[in-house]
């Protein structure tokens, strides 16, 4: 098994600021500030609803050092394309274009414009940092959200009743150059793929497990160990998928810690009884099953993958000015 | 250079001379053929765009917004349901004040399923933000669809504009096609005042408390109320290159009209023709076409229904449970003229769902109009057998 060994240090400029308006013990700014010291000033970010356009701050203020484009909570990949091709007609191919998404703009009502950017392959970064519900709205459940989890739609009478949609499964479909997943508990494992991710072109999608306090209902200062064991118990497997056939495990947690620990420490999960802890280790577990089965198929016999390249006379795309 | 072609192509070429650099579209009739000629031209090369093909008008709104707002000229068509589905997005060009362009080919909404011309999509969209062209005829499309470009970059507002399906987007008509040279003098490169710009960052369309959103809107409110001043500029400075000019509002044969018409899109061109034949017969009847429908041109209707005794509204659209919408502008227009001697307003709702609009059909209007003592309701249907 591969693990990512990041070379080189951090870049000191933050373009991040202080005084943004998270919660404390909050993940996604932190995620945030990592993504940008790895791309660097040259970033453009398009913010669908989220706790993020809160975090962001107020206007005429902004915690971002980058220029930021406030989007509807559906349009952020369609957003990005329109851009995206601005800068491509200016002769900017150097500027990284990055979507900035919840869960809920990204597994659920962004999922459509998705779709059709990564089937498009349009030169963009999509970034959804998951904290598995809709937080900035008040905790309402979202397709993120995990079995068995209370959320103010998902009463403790009436859990969460659907398994967490695989995200970076339906990415992989579509056979984006780059797909991933990472954590603020391991920040050089990020970093790590967010320059991998901006040293290709075409969609690449960052899935980014952002835990949250208030929601999850944890103590603030628990995110990062969250996050942590949240890899550790293999409930969120950090791995990296080229052109959807290439599966690679970034850590293998061996041997995996159990998940109950890591659901006990949320309030989310108090009212589970053990058979339902049970029920949920056995899912995990399979899940795991599944995403080194897809890393050792992707080991064998196929050999690199191939993209499509552009078909026209003489290789340039149609439409593209000359 | 004058070439036959069908009302979209003319949406087609217009953009081509205003050398759009995003196109995003989703195809829905009858707005097709629109983006397959611009495909064409971006794939031959006449045209140096982007097209971003999208999976829907949402999205297809979004991207011109993004692109837009990062300083590009941006260009999309649409009807219909499409433009219902945009409907979160038109907010969002407006209130972003992005100068994106739209032509929306009118088409009924479902259910029933209908694709023939009605207005009552684009009409919808009134309180929006769009400013909002209605044509008559090909050129008109053509040449709307250019200066529609330079009135959006001067105020910094989407437009709007709006043409008839089939009877003018699958009808083939002459059309003068302007030099590039002349359309380049009259429209250069965009000069953004705002986009994303890494050399100066900056947060667009954020969290906007209660102490400064009433402002926002106050200006948006602002750029649209001069949008018919500077219509009329850009127009007189397009009517300098081609020698055509439209009017916001144009009144035709209204010397001495006891009844006028108020049209828009190619009901007027009918009207024309019936006018004409009933001023033959020595019966004072004028038309007063609409072109611009956002904003509402108050001041200029005023302006020109002065005097008038009766006015007959043609609306080819419904607001369910109140009536024409043309009408019940042009009531709440006329009632804020002060000391202002106010025509009777009599609507009429004609022709939904592509329902032709014939002659006879608007000699009848006009003799029912000269006929009844007042306007019995606000709005009657014409030809509807329930």
């Amino acid at each position: 098994m591969t693990q990512i060994r990041f070379a080189g240090r951090l870049p000191e400029e933050d373009l991040v600021t202080s005084g943004h308006l998270a919660c404390p013990g909050c993940a996604a700014p932190l995620a945030m500030r990592l993504v940008l010291k790895a791309l660097g000033p040259k970033t453009i970010v398009v913010m669908p609803a989220s706790c993020w356009s809160i975090i962001a701050g107020p206007w005429p203020q902004s915690s971002l050092r980058v220029p930021l484009y406030h989007t509807a909570f559906e349009a952020g990949a369609a957003t990005a394309s329109g851009i995206r091709a601005a800068l491509d007609q200016r002769g900017d191919t150097e500027t990284t274009v990055m979507v900035w998404a919840g869960d809920g703009g990204t597994f659920d009502i962004g999922l459509q414009a998705l779709s059709g950017a990564a089937e498009r392959n349009e030169n963009i970064l999509y970034v959804c940092y998951d904290n598995e519900a809709y937080m900035n709205t008040g905790i309402q459940r979202s397709s993120a959200t995990p079995w068995g989890a209370w959320t103010t739609t998902t009463p403790e009478r009436h859990p969460e009743a659907s398994p967490k949609k695989d995200i970076l499964a339906i990415m992989a479909a579509h056979r984006i150059p780059y797909a991933a997943t990472a954590t603020v508990g391991y920040p050089l494992d990020l970093v790590e793929k967010v320059r991998r991710a901006r040293a290709v072109r075409g969609t690449r999608f960052l899935h980014i497990l952002s835990p949250c306090p208030p929601g999850w209902k944890y103590p603030d200062e628990a995110t990062i160990e969250l996050s942590r064991m949240a890899v550790r118990c293999r409930i969120f497997p950090l791995v990296e998928v080229e052109y959807g056939q290439r599966w690679r495990l970034s850590f293998d947690p061996a041997p995996p810690e159990p998940v109950g620990p890591y659901l006990r420490k949320q309030g989310r999960f108090r009212h589970l009884a053990e058979p339902d802890v049970a029920y949920i280790q056995r899912e995990v577990d399979a899940r795991w099953d599944m995403v080194v089965r897809r890393v050792r198929e992707s080991n064998g016999a196929s050999g690199d993958w191939e993209p499509a390249t552009a078909i026209g006379v003489g290789g340039e795309p149609p439409g593209m000015p000359t | 250079m004058k070439k036959v072609m069908v009302g979209n192509h003319a949406v087609s070429w217009g953009a081509r001379l205003a050398r759009v650099e995003v196109i995003s579209a989703y195809p829905i009739t009858p707005q097709t053929q629109v983006v397959e000629a611009l495909s064409e031209m971006c794939a031959d090369g006449r045209l140096a765009a982007r097209f971003i093909k999208v999976e829907s008008e949402h999205s297809a709104m979004a991207a011109c917004i993004g692109a837009s707002a990062a300083g590009a000229r941006a260009f999309t068509a649409t009807s219909s349901q499409g433009l219902a589905l945009m409907h979160e997005m038109l907010h969002w060009a407006a209130n972003g004040r992005h100068p994106v362009v739209l032509a929306n080919i009118n088409r009924s909404l479902a259910p029933g399923w209908n694709i023939w011309t009605d207005q009552s999509d684009s009409l919808a969209q009134r309180d929006t933000g769009w400013i909002q062209l209605y044509c008559e005829t090909n050129q008109e499309v053509l040449d709307t669809t250019i200066m529609a470009f330079k009135l959006a970059e001067r105020l910094d507002l989407p437009v709007m504009l709006v043409l008839d399906a089939f009877y003018l987007s699958h009808t083939a008509e002459p059309v003068e096609i302007p030099d590039q040279d002349a359309v380049d003098a009259f429209l250069p490169p965009r000069q953004a005042r705002y986009r994303l710009d890494v050399g100066d960052p900056r947060a667009f369309g954020g969290l906007v408390r209660p102490d400064a959103y009433m402002e926002m809107r106050w200006y948006l409110n602002e750029a649209l109320r001069q949008a018919e001043v500077v219509y009329e500029e850009v127009e007189a400075e397009w009517a300098r290159a081609s020698g055509r000019r439209y009017g916001a509002v144009e009144a035709y044969r209204t010397d001495g009209a006891e009844v006028v018409l108020v049209t828009s899109g190619t009901m007027t061109s009918t009207a024309r023709f019936v006018v004409d034949r009933l001023r033959e017969r020595g019966e004072p009847v004028g038309v007063v076409k609409v072109k611009m429908f956002r904003p509402f041109p108050s001041e200029t209707l005023r302006r020109v229904l002065h005097g008038v005794d009766r006015v007959a509204v043609l609306d080819r659209n419904l607001s369910p449970g109140r009536g024409g919408i043309f009408a019940e502008e042009l009531r709440a227009a006329l009632y804020a003229g002060d000391g202002f001697l106010r025509p009777a307003v009599f609507g009429y709702i004609v022709g939904l769902g592509g329902r032709d609009v014939t002659p006879r059909v608007l000699e009848e209007i006009v003799a029912r109009t000269m006929r009844e003592e007042t306007p019995r309701r606000e709005d009657l249907w014409v030809g509807v057998s329930p």
